[in-house]
């Protein structure tokens, strides 16, 4: 008699337990993760720098003090067209976003290579492939998160001081407090979705490896 | 009494490499009994591994059918396959195998989570293994903080979590030393004794045939031979502290 229909599908792992998973090794393989998470970091921090300094900015011409706007055309900026949007400023933006996502999804297939192995092994003590996915975009996740938070943190006050040693006090009199806001959200967010994209084929990937071909790689 | 837990018939592996096909097993049929501990044994590149991996629900064959436990297990999808490694298999590598960001209790646990185990439950069963294996005191610690002997009792802890029918264990002393290996031995022989689990083992070891019920060899991806212990004759002696085994 063949029982094959009397075995059941592989249960599905909780998201808190696959997270706490996730979680303690992102922080045992911290220079690997700190690799991943720079290349985030970076295009998220150029991403606040260059849109609050253009909101910033914005919110100087608005004030239409004469001396503040010389002092603007003095540092190169157009009064006329600051603060509305730059198509080559766009173009610059996208173009730094696209070759972040490009070195993250680098990153995480060389992830993937170098942690054959360990998905091999997992897989023989029963993990199924939609768990191997969710653990690759939690972790992805993860690092999408710090790397933002930290991109936001350091484009914005990087922007910020840059115009208060140009500015003086005119920035905090005039400060766009709601357009800041709404562009350090945005970029954090552009962060988050630019690593999960990034992770979707190399987690998909990893999913697919078949435990007998990844248990043959030789460390 | 006939209590066939594994059958292999007329099983065949092709692998096609370019244009070249590679024949790693041809034709074998094995049946293998409930609580029986078989040694697997030829040259490498008999076909050894490729039948370890048909068994334990890594490879499926070009030709014939394993059933396990009167399961068929071509017929399983992805999904049932992770069940059935889960539940039924407990493997044990050459090379150990461990997660190395991973301690000893969570490589462990991480096998109880995958059979629905809640993490507390999970590091508790893990724990208690880990303590079976000798390894109570070493817990928290990272696989490259114990020894290889120590490696291997990780493995065989995480192993046995789950409770499987089966083990496979794939070269299980290939690298240890002497006084280690026979540790393992003794210690997969136990297992086999007190909990009547199925031990299947590839090996070049002639230390591990002292401890098998049967022993098969495999040449050429065809089986050679099936012998009993008995039939084999196997005597074990010592020399100056080493070991000496004769067939």
């Amino acid at each position: 008699m063949n029982k094959a229909e009397q075995i059941p599908n592989q249960v599905r792992i909780p998201w808190g337990t696959a997270v706490s998973i996730s979680w303690t090794g992102l922080k045992r393989r911290l220079f690997r993760s700190l690799i991943t998470i720079s290349g985030v970091v970076l295009a998220i921090a150029f991403l606040s720098y260059m849109t609050i300094n253009e909101a910033v900015l914005g919110a100087l011409v608005q004030i239409n003090d004469p001396a503040l706007n010389a002092s603007l055309q003095q540092h190169g900026v157009d009064v006329f067209t600051a603060g509305s949007v730059d198509p080559m400023l766009r173009l610059l933006i996208g173009l730094a976003l696209l070759t972040s996502t490009v070195g993250i999804l680098n990153a995480m297939l060389m992830s993937v290579t170098e942690r054959i192995k360990e998905i091999g092994t997992l897989k023989c003590l029963g993990a199924s492939d939609p768990f191997i996915v969710k653990a690759y975009l939690i972790e992805s996740t993860m690092q999408g998160g710090v790397g933002s938070l930290v991109g936001v943190t350091a484009g914005s006050l990087v922007a910020i001081a840059v115009s208060l040693f140009n500015y003086h006090g005119h920035v905090f009199s005039a400060f766009p407090w709601g357009p800041v806001g709404r562009d350090m959200a945005a970029a954090f967010c552009c962060g988050i979705v630019i690593t999960v994209v990034a992770a979707i084929a190399p987690a998909w990937t990893a999913a697919r490896k078949q435990p007998v071909d990844a248990l043959r790689i030789d460390e | 009494m006939n209590d066939t837990l594994i059958s292999a018939r007329d099983v065949s592996k092709i692998y096609t490499m370019g244009a070249e096909k590679v024949h790693a097993l041809r034709g074998v049929s094995l049946d293998i009994q409930r609580g029986e501990y078989v040694s697997i044994i030829g040259p490498s590149g008999s076909g050894k591994s490729t039948f370890f991996n048909m068994v334990g629900g890594l490879d499926t064959p070009t030709v014939g059918e394993v059933i396990v436990d009167d399961c068929r297990l071509a017929d399983l999808n992805s999904s049932q396959l992770a069940w059935f490694r889960c539940r039924r298999i407990g493997f044990i590598f050459q090379s150990f195998n461990l997660i190395n960001t991973m301690t000893a209790l969570e490589n462990v646990a991480i096998a109880r989570i995958f059979a629905g185990a809640t993490p507390s439950e999970a590091r508790k069963d893990a724990a208690k293994t880990l303590e079976r294996v000798g390894l109570g005191h070493r817990l928290d610690h990272l696989p490259s903080e114990v020894s290889g002997g120590q490696q291997q009792r990780i493995a065989i802890a995480r192993a046995l979590v789950n409770e499987p029918s089966i083990i496979l264990a794939d070269e299980p002393t290939g690298n240890l030393d002497l006084n280690t290996g026979e540790e393992i031995i003794s210690l997969l022989a136990e297992m086999k004794r007190n909990l009547g689990i199925t031990i299947i083992t590839a090996t070049h070891d002639m230390k591990m045939l002292s401890a098998s019920d049967v022993v098969v060899t495999i040449r050429g991806g065809e089986i050679d031979n099936v012998a009993t212990k008995d039939e084999l004759n196997i005597t074990i002696g010592s020399i100056d502290g080493e070991t000496v085994m004769k067939e």
